[in-house]
């Protein structure tokens, strides 16, 4: 349960080797939580290897950690696993489905197939997994579901658009539930980072304002002690896209990148 | 489907909320609770969780009619007898019995900082009130309870019981409590002969407190929180006994057990956040302070007034603003001063706005397994849920205290871990034990019961 100060007890992550997942998780068991499931593909690789994969890590601060399999593109297996976490922890406090796959656009220009099967896991791999979370949460009575959009589908760029377009999907979905869950007890977080300079974007130049895993993970703590239910990081990305979804079509479009 | 929270206002959850009328229903109430289980609520006055249960159902037990039949109004719901034998329906609250006793002649034998709790709550909680150093706690005053268990039956208990030691002060997950009997004690006025006592700082009100509290009935410290330096811990004691007739005002003499106390005013439901801030805090406690004078001074006051003062503003918990409150209330034995001395500097030293901060010497606690009163001393703060750092500091408090061999109370808290919980109530597996026997199927759960892993 979540007490009147907004620490928890337990966590799910799915995606566990996200790092803004384990930066948020790792906040999280600071601050008091502790039961957590890591959900990740290939789980029994390179979770624990007695040293600083994952769960050693939350196991020194004192976690219990479980480690589930999960495969964010077979939708078909996601209810079963949410069952699977409860079952192990009892009550989810917090889930934070933290998966994505960033291709560039180059890429999936020249191959349709891949782009349709990173869409399928950043857009119906988060509305399957989302979709079990809630149901879980609204039985339960309590509970954050935290959604990791980006500004990239705030206004979709030429630049990343197949990426982008996910994103948008998942950020009205990401509202959509948010309002659909009103008054349930449980309740949506909608994060939108802007570049976030880590393993997923290597080698990429950051984009201005860009912000570490670490930013991003400290204010979806932030949010879950207030009754926030949407995050820019930094905040004041809010501001930019309240311009930049105004620039007209022909300035947008000449956007380097 | 009601979003509830505890008094604090914080962390709220979506439960069913049901409005039993008899024992019978509450019963099929309970049969049908589902896999989320079941809690009995009163009035909702404990500040945290303990009257939620996230996903499944809550009984709001205020309609609940005595065992002896409905009444066509709720003084239906109590029984008086000549010796002052009180047995009470566990919906009925502490402010609708002194309304019916006090006129009598009969007080409740302890009562807590409002008069707005039920008895089963009261019982429940176990609670305390400011004569706790020589009455103990509300459990210690009970005959009997009647009880509503996983497996439909109302069974009565006595203290010579397990269940009823498991009962009292076991936060209702047990099971329903709908009745109680207990002893009220006699009284000659509705008023209050009271001492009040400005101290300098924290030894001289530990000081006074402990040389001259057996001599009253009641007593209490308010503590000035904001006071720093040579000045800490400086407060304004108050020492309280009933007063007899001769005692009062000369108006008050023709009828001196009338008692009709309501509230003065009400915290409008759309109160922002920050009226209770640094300014308005620091105003209060110096004119609370200002207000005492520096020798005893003897004053006659209404029950109302002296036992509850925030009952005079109604809805006084939105003056927090939307992100409420927490309470934070610890005993620690006699002989950790220490404890509670560093507990002060620290808060003190922090600034940490406490609106109420109230210092109590406690007496000898129940048997009851949870409950909390042990022989030592008590603080308790109201703490705005937005303060930064406070959360980490109130668990380093908890480490103090659990190592002091003190304990927090259940029916205020709302953020300790179950860890702290399992150091510090030495009582708890047997508590355990006992309640699986009671409910082994684990019916009857709450928010509370499910944060510190009670069951």
């Amino acid at each position: 349960m979540r007490n009147a100060l907004g620490s928890v007890d337990t966590v799910l992550l799915l995606g566990g080797r996200s790092e803004i997942g384990l930066a948020i998780v790792e906040r999280l068991v600071r601050r008091g939580a502790r039961r957590v499931v890591l959900a990740a593909r290939d789980a029994s690789a390179s979770m624990k290897d007695g040293g600083t994969a994952p769960v050693d890590d939350l196991e020194r601060l004192g976690a219990e950690v479980h480690v589930l399999e999960f495969d964010a593109a077979r939708p078909e297996t996601h209810a079963a696993l949410i069952e699977e976490a409860a079952a192990r922890v009892g009550d989810l406090d917090v889930v934070i489905p933290a998966f994505g796959v960033l291709g560039s656009q180059a890429v999936y220009d020249a191959d349709p197939v891949a782009a349709a099967r990173d869409v399928a896991v950043n857009f119906g791999g988060h509305v399957s997994i989302g979709l079990a979370a809630a149901r879980r949460l609204r039985e339960q009575g309590h509970g954050t579901l935290v959604v990791l959009s980006s500004v990239a589908g705030v206004r979709v760029r030429k630049a990343n658009f197949v990426y982008g377009s996910a994103k948008a999907g998942l950020d009205g979905f990401a509202q959509g539930l948010a309002d659909a869950l009103h008054g349930s007890g449980a309740r949506v977080v909608v994060v939108r980072p802007g570049f976030v300079i880590g393993r997923m974007t290597r080698g990429m130049t950051p984009a201005p304002m860009s912000v570490t895993a670490a930013e991003v993970a400290d204010a979806v703590v932030e949010a879950l002690d207030t009754r926030k239910g949407t995050v820019w990081v930094p905040a004041r990305l809010r501001l930019a896209f309240a311009v930049m979804r105004l620039l007209p079509r022909p300035v947008w479009r000449r956007l380097p990148r | 489907m009601t979003l509830l929270t505890g008094w604090g206002r914080t962390a709220p959850t979506r439960a069913t909320v049901a409005r039993p009328r008899t024992a019978e229903e509450a019963a099929e109430l309970v049969a049908k609770a589902g896999r989320r289980g079941v809690v009995a609520r009163g009035l909702g006055r404990a500040y945290g969780d303990a009257a939620q249960n996230a996903g499944g159902l809550v009984l709001d037990c205020t309609a609940l009619e005595p065992s002896w039949g409905p009444g066509p109004w709720r003084l239906d719901s109590w029984r008086l007898d000549s010796g002052g034998l009180v047995t009470a329906s566990a919906g009925v609250s502490l402010h609708d019995l002194m309304t019916a006793l006090v006129p009598r002649g009969w007080f409740v034998p302890v009562t807590p900082g409002t008069r707005y709790v039920t008895v089963g709550g009261a019982v429940a909680a176990d609670v305390h009130g400011k004569n706790h150093h020589v009455d103990s706690s509300f459990g210690a005053h009970l005959r009997s309870l009647r009880l509503l268990t996983a497996d439909g039956s109302v069974r009565t208990l006595e203290p010579g019981d397990d269940l009823f030691w498991a009962t009292v002060g076991g936060m209702g997950l047990t099971g329903v409590i709908v009745e109680a009997t207990f002893q009220c004690v006699p009284v000659e006025s509705a008023w209050m002969r009271v001492d009040v006592e400005r101290t300098r700082d924290l030894d001289q009100t530990l000081e006074t407190m402990a040389a001259t509290d057996d001599g009253h009935r009641y007593t209490v410290a308010w503590i000035d929180l904001l006071a720093r330096g040579g000045r800490m811990g400086r407060g304004v004691l108050t020492r309280g006994d009933h007063a007899a007739p001769g005692d009062l005002p000369a108006r008050a003499r023709g009828n001196p057990l009338a008692f009709a106390p309501r509230p003065l005013l009400s915290a409008p439901p759309w109160a922002p956040g920050g009226l209770l801030n640094r300014a308005t805090v620091r105003a209060f406690n110096a004119a609370w302070y200002g207000k005492a004078s520096a020798g005893p001074r003897r004053v006659v006051q209404g029950i109302a007034p002296f036992f509850h003062p925030l009952d005079g503003v109604g809805g006084w918990n939105r003056m927090y603003g939307p992100r409420g409150f927490v309470q934070y209330q610890f005993v620690v034995p006699l002989g950790a001063e220490d404890t509670l001395r560093r507990v002060v500097e620290r808060l003190s030293g922090a600034g940490v706005l406490s609106f109420l901060t109230v210092l109590k010497r406690f007496g000898a606690g129940t048997p009851g397994m949870l409950s909390f009163p042990m022989p030592g001393w008590t603080l308790a703060l109201d703490i705005p849920a937005g303060q930064s750092g406070l959360a980490a500091m109130l668990t380093e408090f908890d480490g103090w205290v659990a190592a002091a061999g003190g304990r927090l109370y259940l029916a205020k808290d709302s953020r300790m871990s179950a860890a702290t919980m399992a150091a510090t109530y030495p009582r708890l597996e047997k508590w355990r034990e006992i309640r699986r026997r009671a409910d082994p199927d684990g019916v009857f759960v709450s928010d509370l019961a499910r944060r510190l892993r009670l069951c």
